[in-house]
């Protein structure tokens, strides 16, 4: 896009940010009080939690429901967005943009690697000392120890030691992860078909973005990587909790997103269900993970975190509609069983197949060279 | 110890003047086999046969991620659809490869050369038996083999839905093994898995068998040589997960052909419930490839450390604790599959525990060095090589069983470094370390050790360098079973594809090595390796003549009971 866009809108953005990160800091504050498991029993018990996030300034205005006129352009972020990708010769992982990457890109830095290292170093640094010590110049009457068993015992309980160490904040890693999302999170479908990837809006109207990769020449053409640029994003708000659910059509997908730490099959006939909450605004990158056929690598992903505002926006430019304050806390049903309720004519209901337009599945594909 | 074997020596020659050398003609000798040490050379003849080719195939991918944008696999296309190919027929081809590449390494390769192979050729002569226990049975699992692997090649050349060969990985995930795959390539991959796994139960049978029941006079489980422990403990892993991957593939096969729905949801199966019965057999499978590795490398330590191992008891229950753990920790495979979170915790910790067992093997290596006097001969160095690799393997290993942390790596190049290190590294070195160790003991003929050495460092050097920068690639994100990538990843990439240059150069000298010993290689004496070499075999001549052990030795327990590993207190009287 153009920055001059992207700076109009900085301070909207800057408003939205800060909101969004109250309200991440509000889960937080119960989260020090108790355990993971009951922290977010208790988030989706308490009404305030869901009714204060969801009144936004741009929400109410579509609050009966109704879509606005003006709705059809819609501004993508452009290159200078992108913050979730690979970098060239890179030997680390990729900066993480959502609390449970942070947290456990500290325990990988902090804690595993350190194991890691220490641990073949020592083996590395044992083995050359017996190598240079204990050669036959230097040592030409071998002992006869085959026994100590003060050492066998220090050195089976020293490793359960440091395994214990590790599991503490793997499992904590893992209790997050799985935290339940609150009730007016944003339910978000990401279906895996052969070989593209469907994102479906059942909270907004059930409209389902078909998203191709974009061939090579198209997404250099857009200061984009290729083979990780796709025509359509999967436009989701920022600071706010995605109910990221992924399902397969066809065959196993899996969707995964590396800056995000978050990795999740497509599995036909299962509806998979992880909590998401992506920190900053900005273009995410992510590949299909599982085998799945022949174009296996070319089916990536990507995210475009917008301001809730921006996000509404997209929403109504693809059709789709704001649900009002009394949809918003209805029962969080499962986006596969639920009915689509798009008031707009033509718009595909959630779940709904893609149909052959909609879905050039290898219209971007360039011939082999060879 | 080396009195010892010369008395053995003696005693044998006695019988070469009677029928113990008597060999069949050509064919009734190497076609109809039951001979123990014929069907170990059948088995690593085979093994080798199909590391080339599995090799060269590694060589085909290696070239098609040499940079971004597909390169070779068009050509390759070619070859397998027999002329024009379009692009999805030259990526199904890379999945065609990756598939090939898994099943062969690991079905056809490592099982073979490991079991088949050293396990055939020294079981029954480090328990001081004549044979194994069924010697007919023993010659069907080698070619139950050999057919396995004929189906797997004629797989690569009938329609597997795209295009030629079937492109669904070696772990042949439904629903793309089933509705996924169209056509006859992937019930051909099956059917080889189906052939090689009848196979590997019944030589399992047969040394659990041959151990149980045939040890010499006097050796008592706890004097078995470690190797015998390995090979043991994998056929317990073998016969205990094998029926559940032939279980798991024959309802692939009734799902693709005759209409049941075991793995598809809309006749109320389940995906998933394919992938447990798969890594049910599919973690111990991987313990199944080391085991005897481990088994090799304690036998070698020992013998150029001229030191009994360390810990002889901790070694072998050891490999029994990691034979035992490595059945319930499975889904650590299926991270990402959408696990329960306490499922997710609970394979999180158990596999962890594995950690110990193979920390206690590692630690009593290095023990058993403290105090030695080392020599370092080709199979030592390859051992050394082994104790480093396979602990840099072991700790990305651990790294990978946190749940939340493999669900940023799982199926990416971080998966594959790591069981390249376990593997490619591990397993592979623990071969070459036990075919120089044995090799003169098989033919008779030395190989060249400063080849064996040339071959080490260059082996050493290549695999690092393909392997190490995959972590790298697996950090940044890169998945695995990607025939092309995005730019930002062609960096580590190119320079990987140069290690598979060195690795490939290093087994040339391999391939020279043998044919130099077999053409003008010197006789190799009994015990070559001096008087740290103490297990039974070493009180043969080399080659042993046809049937060994007419008359059984008798191990007697001259020491305390520390003081010696396996038989190294065999006497003959």
């Amino acid at each position: 896009m153009i920055p001059g866009v992207f700076a109009r809108k900085r301070p909207h953005l800057l408003a939205l940010f800060l909101a969004a990160f109250a309200f991440l800091i509000a889960p937080q504050a119960s989260f020090a009080q108790a355990q993971a498991e009951s922290a977010s029993v208790a988030d989706r018990a308490s009404p305030n939690v869901a009714s204060e996030t969801e009144p936004l300034a741009e929400a109410a205005e579509a609050s009966t429901g109704v879509v606005t006129e003006a709705a059809p352009t819609f501004d993508y972020y452009g290159p200078e967005m992108i913050k979730g990708q690979p970098e060239p010769g890179n030997w680390d992982f990729q900066g993480q943009y959502s609390e449970d990457g942070d947290f456990a890109l500290w325990m990988h830095d902090a804690i595993l690697l350190p194991m890691m290292v220490g641990i073949s170093l020592l083996v590395l640094g044992l083995l050359l000392w017996v190598v240079t010590r204990y050669n036959r110049r230097a040592n030409v009457v071998p002992s006869k120890t085959s026994h100590n068993t003060v050492i066998e015992v220090i050195w089976t309980l020293v490793p359960v030691l440091i395994l214990v160490a590790i599991a503490i904040p793997s499992i904590t890693l893992l209790a997050r992860q799985y935290e339940s999302p609150s009730e007016d999170a944003v339910t978000i479908k990401a279906t895996g078909y052969q070989w593209y990837w469907g994102f479906t809006y059942p909270d907004y109207g059930g409209f389902e973005i078909i998203s191709n990769m974009k061939d090579e020449a198209e997404a250099l053409a857009d200061g984009e990587p290729p083979q990780l640029a796709a025509d359509k994003r999967m436009v989701v708000p920022v600071g706010t909790e995605i109910r990221l659910q992924t399902t397969g059509a066809d065959v196993i997908h899996s969707f995964g997103v590396p800056s995000l730490w978050f990795k999740l099959d497509a599995v036909p006939g299962r509806l998979n269900e992880r909590r998401l909450v992506i920190e900053e605004p900005g273009i995410y990158y992510g590949q299909c993970m599982e085998l799945c056929g022949a174009r296996h690598a070319y089916m990536p992903i990507a995210i475009e975190a917008r301001p809730r505002a921006e996000f509404e926006a997209w929403v109504l430019a693809q059709g789709g509609t704001i649900p009002g304050p009394d949809d918003a806390p209805a029962p969080p049903e499962p986006a596969g069983l639920q009915e689509p309720e798009s008031s707009i004519e033509g718009a595909p209901g959630a779940g709904a197949p893609p149909t052959e337009d909609t879905a050039p599945a290898g219209g971007a594909m360039a011939a082999p060279t060879t | 110890m080396a009195t010892t074997a010369d008395t053995f020596q003696a005693h044998h020659d006695e019988h070469h003047h009677h029928d113990a050398d008597h060999k069949p003609a050509f064919f009734a000798r190497w076609f109809m086999s039951t001979n123990h040490k014929d069907i170990g050379t059948l088995y690593l003849i085979f093994a080798i046969m199909a590391g080339i080719v599995g090799g060269a195939i590694s060589g085909f991918m290696r070239e098609e991620l040499r940079e971004p944008g597909l390169q070779i696999m068009g050509q390759v296309a070619m070859w397998l659809n027999g002329g024009a190919f379009d692009f999805d027929q030259a990526t199904h081809t890379w999945n065609v490869l990756i598939t090939a590449h898994g099943l062969i390494m690991v079905f056809f390769m490592v099982m073979p050369a490991m079991i088949g192979g050293f396990g055939n050729w020294f079981v029954p002569l480090m328990i001081g038996a004549p044979d194994m226990a069924f010697p007919r049975m023993n010659n069907i699992s080698f070619w139950l083999t050999v057919a396995g692997f004929c189906s797997l090649m004629f797989s690569l050349f009938v329609p597997g839905g795209v295009g030629n060969g079937a492109g669904t990985g070696w772990t042949v995930y439904a629903p793309l093994s089933t509705s996924g795959s169209v056509g006859p390539a992937v019930d051909f991959a099956i059917f080889a898995l189906h052939l090689a796994g009848a196979g590997s139960i019944l030589g399992a049978t047969n040394f659990i068998t041959t151990i149980f029941n045939m040890r010499a006079p006097g050796m008592t489980l706890h004097k078995m040589p470690l190797f015998v422990w390995s090979v043991l403990v994998t056929a317990f892993l073998l016969l205990l997960a094998l029926p559940v991957l032939a279980a798991a593939i024959t309802m692939l096969i009734t799902d693709r052909n005759f209409g049941t729905t075991f793995f598809d949801p809309a006749g109320g199966g389940d995906p998933v419930l394919y992938q447990h019965l798969f890594w049910f057999f599919g973690h111990p499978e991987v313990y199944i490839m080391i085991l005897p590795g481990f088994g090799m490398i304690s036998q070698i330590i020992a013998t150029f450390s001229r030191k009994p191992v360390f810990g002889y008891l901790g070694m072998a229950y050891a490999m029994v604790a990691i034979g035992v753990v490595g059945f319930v920790v499975w889904a650590h495979h299926m991270y990402t599959t959408g696990l329960d979170v306490n499922t997710k915790m609970y394979f999180t910790a158990a596999t962890m525990v594995i950690a110990v067992p193979t920390g206690i093997k590692i630690f009593s290596w290095i023990a058993t060095m403290w105090g030695g006097s080392l020599e370092f001969k080709s199979p030592m160095v390859w051992a050394l090589g082994f104790i480093f690799l396979f602990t840099v393997g072991g700790v990305t290993g651990v790294t990978l069983a946190n749940g939340g942390v493999d669900d940023n790596l799982h199926d990416t190049y971080y998966v594959v470094a790591h069981f390249h290190y376990v593997l490619s590294m591990g397993a592979v070195f623990s071969i070459f370390a036990g075919f120089y160790y044995w090799f003169p003991k098989m033919s008779g003929r030395w190989h060249s050790e400063l080849l064996a050495h040339l071959h080490f460092w260059g082996f050493f050097i290549g695999v690092n360098v393909i392997f190490f920068p995959m972590h790298f690639l697996g950090m940044q994100g890169m998945p695995r079973r990607y025939p092309d990538y995005t730019p930002a990843y062609a960096y580590w990439n190119e320079i990987a594809t140069y290690g598979y240059h060195i690795m490939a150069a290093s087994m040339l000298l391999f391939f020279v090595n043998i044919a130099y010993a077999l053409i003008a290689g010197k006789r190799a004496p009994g015990n070559y390796w001096g008087e740290g070499a103490t297990t039974l075999e070493w009180s043969l001549s080399s080659p042993p003549p046809f049937h060994q052990f007419e008359t059984l030795p008798v191990i007697e327990d001259h020491h305390s009971h520390h003081d010696h590993i396996g038989s190294s207190t065999a006497t003959a009287h």
